[in-house]
């Protein structure tokens, strides 16, 4: 009975933090207008959610292409097949791993900040000091950052995918020697705008709203304590990977399946 | 000017119930405008909780606070945004903003609420920090400042706007006695020249008797004394007295409530 | 607020890297330019068979890409494939009797058509057919004649 009722309660409290942060999401959205006025609080933004974020993906991201020119070619080379390598890594950085990585990268760097920045100024008082200056936080604060997080994850993952691409590029023809005019022409001619390239960038913009949205909304929602800011942050990187995962598996079948 | 006839605000009946716990039961309060009135009681006594009931953050489960005759409870966002503007509450932190500078966070209120040119912002805030004596640490950073200069400068921001009142929550807890004798006289200076009510909560005795026009002891969600500091220290209420001269117990028992002390020794604690 | 300007300057830089990677991705990484880069004079060839060829296929010569394929067309008199080709302004100096194949790169690659310059004076000019051209190789068909040949070599050794 006593398991029963846990349950029940832990599904009730579930639920409704959910609406809590869909309630928290439309509250965002109506504050995203006034930002237009308040350009420099978006730039301000962008830096720490983004420019902050491009060496760790830089350099994820060469090192992904590179791994793929690596482990691609081993296996292609079997086939006498090595020309694709270019094809190989393109398709599979742009369709997937710039996205998802480039969003699991942010929702480590930026995401956990994010939480922790916003559950401490909730902790320290300023988001209700804000208030009591007639100043909504929801504005002033929270829309800044979920936009800049928003506009920052696309970008973030093109870098990614046009940085791994290098990689592969580096490794494939500079070091195993495949040949330079078949490793490009074979992925201009295989790697479809629309298809893949499109698809990947939807892919980022979605990955971009959820992360951000739940980075802000555990920092909104902590339990002002550091504890709870603690339990908050890990909550953000852990509900945030999961979701990246889940999602992309949702928008790929959509994308490119026939389930 | 005859008491109780100009009173900035007005609280009636209020009552404020946090889950099943009741925080206020129906006190009536009197904050007269141009005074010091001081809230007073024991800790956990929900005095924090009067000022954001006051300012609005929270509405109560019954009964009316009129600020400058506007029913706060019954204000929508924007209206009650716009008196905000002419409250200025002090946070127990300071409530710094903490990626921004002195300057900055002293020109915050300016800035988003004021459509003033920056220079003029500029002679606004040097007014404001020179007022707090903290002038010379404008380039500081919140974390550089030691407890009682972010009150200071936490100080300087409420009164940024020139609000018709301030809201001080615990502005000497933690405070060494020094800090506390500038804070002490910095908060009466500002009410005299500024012209502005304040609420002061605080459960230091000394310090809020010193400069308070008004007190109300607040006990278990009701209000068991008011009067002046002078009026209060003479009650013949006991609590009020105990209160007052801080003896461990009284009529405010010293244990939180409990079962039996034997039986709870020798049951076995099979409860948990 | 001096660094203000720092900031401003580093996010500019970070959305411009930003675009660039996507104008990257789009030109250099994907197909994109092919539709764009319509330059160029067109030839086609007609082949038998044209195994996997595509659209936006390479056209080579040497192993250089001088071109690509614009369209592919099933020619109802002649029952041949009509592949045509737009090929680099660049590279104008190709012979009348330039022989066009389709080649498969790698074992499993992908197929493209292999230009054999010849030896004429008179050079590819839009609108020109290529008459000298082979067949992409199918694997069924490769390995049908290197059985019968064997079959045959057997019988003749007896």
């Amino acid at each position: 009975m006593n398991s029963l009722q846990q349950l029940g309660h832990g599904a009730l409290t579930a639920f409704q933090r959910l609406g809590r942060a869909h309630l928290f999401l439309f509250a965002i959205l109506a504050g995203l207008p006034s930002l237009l006025l308040r350009l420099r609080l978006l730039i301000q933004q962008i830096f720490s959610v983004g420019v902050l974020s491009l060496v760790i993906t830089v350099v994820a991201g060469l090192f992904v292409g590179m791994v793929l020119g690596l482990q691609g070619y081993n296996t292609l080379v079997d086939f006498g097949a090595e020309d694709s390598l270019g094809v190989m890594v393109a398709l599979s950085l742009v369709r997937e791993l710039g996205p998802v990585v480039a969003a699991l990268l942010f929702a480590g760097r930026a995401g956990s900040a994010l939480t922790a920045e916003i559950g401490l100024m909730k902790a320290t008082e300023q988001l209700s000091g804000m208030e009591m200056m007639a100043v909504d936080p929801l504005k002033r604060v929270i829309a800044p950052r979920f936009l800049a997080g928003v506009l920052s994850l696309p970008l973030l993952a093109a870098i990614f995918s046009a940085v791994g691409v290098m990689g592969g590029y580096f490794v494939g023809v500079g070091l195993l020697g495949v040949d330079e005019g078949a490793f490009w022409s074979q992925m201009q001619s295989r790697v479809d705008f629309d298809e893949d390239i499109m698809n990947g960038v939807i892919k980022s913009i979605v990955f971009g709203v959820v992360v951000t949205w739940i980075a802000v909304f555990e920092g909104y929602d902590a339990v002002p304590t550091s504890a709870g800011v603690s339990r908050a942050t890990t909550r953000t990187v852990v509900y945030a990977s999961l979701a990246v995962l889940g999602l992309d598996f949702v928008l790929t079948a959509l994308m490119f399946g026939e389930i | 000017m005859t008491d109780k006839q100009d009173n900035l605000v007005e609280a009636r009946g209020l009552t404020f119930h946090f889950g099943s716990r009741v925080i206020f039961d129906g006190i009536d309060l009197d904050l007269q405008r141009g005074k010091i009135t001081a809230i007073m009681g024991p800790s956990g006594t929900g005095k924090t909780t009067l000022l954001r009931l006051i300012g609005g953050q929270i509405k109560p489960t019954a009964g009316t606070i009129h600020v400058d005759g506007q029913n706060v409870p019954g204000l929508s966002r924007r209206e009650l945004f716009e008196l905000r503007k002419r409250m200025g509450m002090l946070f127990q932190s300071g409530a710094l903003l903490t990626d921004l500078s002195v300057f900055d966070n002293v020109a915050f209120p300016l800035r988003e609420h004021t459509g003033l040119p920056e220079m003029m912002v500029r002679d606004l805030v040097l007014m404001k920090l020179e007022a707090v004596g903290l002038r010379g640490a404008q380039r500081l950073m919140p974390s550089e400042l030691s407890g009682g200069m972010a009150r200071r400068v936490a100080l300087a921001r409420a009164i940024a706007l020139d609000p018709m009142m301030i809201m001080y929550d615990e502005p000497f807890t933690g405070q060494d006695p020094i800090s506390m004798g500038v804070l002490v006289k910095l908060i009466s200076d500002l009410n005299e020249v500024l012209g502005l009510t304040s609420i002061m909560v605080s459960h230091d005795v000394a310090e809020a008797s010193q400069i308070a026009d008004y007190i109300y002891v607040l006990s278990q969600g009701i209000v068991v004394g008011q009067g002046t500091p002078d009026e209060l220290r003479d009650s013949d209420s006991e609590w009020v007295r105990q209160f007052m001269e801080g003896t461990p117990d009284g009529p405010v028992p010293f244990h939180y409530p409990a079962g039996d002390y034997a039986d709870e020794l020798l049951s076995r604690g099979d409860r948990r | 607020m001096q660094n203000t300007r720092l900031v401003e300057t580093l996010v500019g830089i970070f959305v411009a890297a930003g675009f660039a990677a996507l104008f990257m991705l789009a030109m250099k990484v994907s197909n994109l330019n092919a539709f764009s880069n319509v330059e160029g004079y067109e030839v086609s060839a007609k082949f038998d068979n044209i195994g996997g060829l595509k659209e936006l296929s390479p056209v080579s010569v040497s192993g250089v890409r001088i071109g690509r394929v614009t369209s592919i067309a099933f020619d109802q008199e002649s029952y041949l494939a009509v592949v045509t080709m737009t090929i680099d302004p660049k590279y104008n100096r190709l012979p009348t009797d330039t022989s066009a194949s389709i080649f498969t790169s790698g074992l499993l690659g992908e197929q493209y058509i292999g230009f054999e310059p010849g030896g004429e004076e008179a050079f590819l000019k839009e609108g020109d057919i290529i008459s000298l051209t082979q067949s992409a190789m199918v694997m069924e068909q490769i390995i049908g004649q290197f059985l019968f040949s064997k079959a045959s070599e057997g019988s003749k050794t007896e």
